[in-house]
């Protein structure tokens, strides 16, 4: 058995590297600050979230409601978040804007938002927040590194300010940089930590599940554990006359 | 006499149940020394009832409707009372079940389970897993997310290549021209009734074989071959209790594995829960890089490293079908002298150890995008892979063994 598990060591440590080697480099995305625990910070980003987002995105799986795991009762809900006259606290959230005028204005249906966290990961989500930038050439009048040619313009520019691209050539390749050039109501620090609570608030929309998840876990890993001990103890014992 | 005592007396009277618990259970003789790739068998039972109680209570809230599958997903996640911990039980299952299955198999390779008078046990098991394989794949389909439809559009457009028959075949298996809401009807009635009901009857099978032959064991010999007065087997143990509170062990073992993916990690970086897969399919845009989830990836990989010829996939399909049936073979690829790997040779040892190098690297390699690097590599990884199987009568048969002993070891 030893030799064939060398072997087989051997074997892989020589073909990974080649496979290891092979794999490309990709955007570089920057960490986003999620804490599920901070209840302050999601609740900051579920205002962000229904006073910005909901213009055009829907989240049709998320229902109002669901906001009292963050802490929100059912009448800070409805005063603090300004629901729509004609939606209850049970409700999901639709957007403002009807779909097709959506496409018409931006060219493209602005996705539902349910489970974005998700799919595209907070930190993709975090970043791209952060990376608007003017581009007269584009029809909303701004693009985006972290999703080129986006059709969504940047709707927290009053927050953040406006970036500008800078192209800079090396001898060879060329590096890009945003730069802040007419700054907005808040210091660069101010809108990271908004874009943050806002990507915080968006990872909780796309599993609220996750906040009793872990602690349930917890529970039945421990239940597990003991019963291993009890049954461990139970075999040794039945197999005691086995030789 | 108690009540319960007349019960089974009376019931006995007009069923085997008595008979048929000794056969299976109290008195099946099973060999002393399992190690610790035996819990897989029992493991893989338990998997499935796991897969089938979850499934059951998921069906109850899902809707297999173009329109409502997606939403109706995210509706058990977040509407339905314990709904996202079925839904994460059952996801979890399906990676968890091909993770148990090919540690199953891998056994069976590595103690020659599949050899005379085991045959059949290994056909028959060799169908389950093709079943669970259909399974899965059709189960797939129904969060009816990115990947769940662009998945089952390359593996559906796989048949269409078939010659002549081809299109005919993928327009009668999707029972559209593109997988649609026809095709995702067809895959939930398959997924929730058809396939686990053929999957119950094989693996009953799988078992009543088993228990006619006797399970093999690590040192590959024989345990019938020395029995006491009373014709029971020296080196066999009742089934029950040792087996099963050994199983149970392994079952909670299991389960703490189990249960850790479920509570911290349920999407396990992308491999069990694909990222994509949070987007609602959409027939009009093909995302960039479509990758069958973990368990298909092998054989995906085999599919793309052999080149299209007369502008055909068909040859890459068929090379990606004999890599799935091959081992349907085994019982008489083998020629060698001894069963366990404990008494092989070195050259077995070797082709071994390179098949299962080939099949991670493979699988490794059926996830990644193919640049022309990569299929450099799994061409030659799916040579190693076809050569484990093709060469085997060949090389078990110079082999060096050694001597078998003639009772089972025990410490």
């Amino acid at each position: 058995m030893n030799t064939f598990k060398k072997l087989v060591a051997a074997a892989l440590l020589l073909v990974m590297p080649a496979v290891a080697l092979a794999s490309g480099a990709a955007v570089h995305l920057d960490q986003a600050p999620v804490n599920l625990e901070d209840q302050a910070s999601l609740q900051r980003g579920a205002k962000l979230f229904t006073s910005r987002c909901l213009a055009c995105h829907a989240a049709a799986s998320m229902r109002y409601n669901r906001l009292n795991d963050i802490g929100l009762s059912d009448e800070q809900i409805k005063t603090d978040l300004g629901l729509p006259e004609d939606t209850k606290v049970g409700d999901t959230m639709q957007a403002a804007m009807d779909a097709g005028s959506a496409k018409l204005a931006y060219g493209v249906a602005p996705p539902d938002l349910s489970v974005i966290a998700r799919s595209r990961s907070a930190d993709w989500l975090y970043t791209y927040l952060r990376s608007f930038y003017v581009d007269a050439n584009r029809p909303s009048g701004w693009n985006n590194t972290a999703f080129p040619n986006v059709g969504m313009p940047h709707v927290l520019a009053d927050l953040q300010g406006e970036q500008h691209l800078v192209v800079e050539a090396h001898d060879g390749h060329e590096t890009h940089k945003l730069e802040l050039a007419a700054p907005g109501s808040m210091t660069t620090a101010e809108y990271d930590a908004t874009a943050g609570d806002l990507v915080n608030y968006l990872v909780f929309m796309g599993e609220p599940a996750k906040l009793v998840r872990y602690k349930l876990g917890m529970i039945v890993l421990g239940f597990l554990a003991v019963l291993f001990v009890l049954v461990f103890a139970l075999k040794k014992e039945i197999w005691r006359d086995i030789h | 006499m108690n009540l319960l005592t007349k019960l089974v007396g009376w019931i006995d009277d007009r069923f085997p149940l008595i008979s048929t618990w000794k056969a299976h259970v109290s008195e099946y003789y099973a060999p002393k020394n399992f190690n610790f790739w035996y819990f897989f068998g029992s493991l893989a039972l338990m998997v499935l009832v796991i897969q089938i109680v979850s499934g059951i209570f998921l069906t109850m809230n899902y809707k297999p409707d173009a329109l409502f599958a997606f939403a109706s997903v995210e509706y058990i996640m977040r509407d339905v009372q314990w709904g996202w911990l079925l839904r994460y039980i059952h996801s979890t299952g399906a990676s968890m079940f091909f993770v148990v299955i090919y540690l199953h198999m891998f056994r069976g390779i590595m103690y020659g389970s599949y050899r005379k008078p085991r045959e059949l046990v290994w056909i028959i098991g060799m169908i389950i897993y093709l079943a669970l394989m259909g399974e899965a794949f059709m189960g797939y389909l129904l969060p009816w997310g990115q990947m769940s439809f662009w998945g089952a559009q390359v593996i559906v457009n796989l048949f269409a290549s078939v010659p002549f028959v081809g299109p005919d075949l993928a327009v009668l298996i999707r029972g559209d021209y593109v997988v649609s809401d026809i095709t995702l009807n067809r895959f939930f009635a398959l997924h929730v009734i058809a396939i686990p009901l053929v999957l119950v009857l094989i693996i009953v099978a799988h078992l009543v074989a088993l228990h006619e032959v006797g399970s093999n064991n690590p040192d590959g010999v024989e345990i019938k071959k020395h029995k006491d007065a009373n014709g029971k087997p020296l080196d066999g143990i009742p089934f029950h209790p040792y087996y099963t509170v050994k199983d149970g062990l392994g079952a909670v073992g299991f389960l703490i594995i189990f249960c850790a993916i479920v509570f911290f990690a349920p999407d396990m970086g992308g491999y069990f829960l694909e990222y994509n897969n949070f987007v609602p399919a959409n027939p009009m845009k093909t995302p960039e890089h479509i990758a069958p989830v973990w368990y298909f990836t092998p054989y995906y990989a085999i599919l793309r490293a052999v080149p299209p010829m007369f502008g055909s996939q068909f040859p890459g399909v068929v090379a990606m079908g004999v890599a799935t049936v091959i081992f349907f073979a085994l019982p008489w690829l083998d020629r060698g002298p001894v069963k366990s790997i404990r008494y092989r040779g070195p050259i077995y040892k070797t082709f071994l150890a390179a098949f299962v190098v080939s099949f991670v690297g493979l699988g490794y390699l059926g996830l990644m995008p193919a640049t022309p690097t990569y299929t450099i590599i799994s061409r030659i990884l799916a040579v190693v892979y076809f050569a484990f199987f093709i060469l085997m009568p060949w090389y078990t048969k110079i082999d060096k063994c050694k001597p078998e002993p003639d009772r089972v070891t025990f410490k």
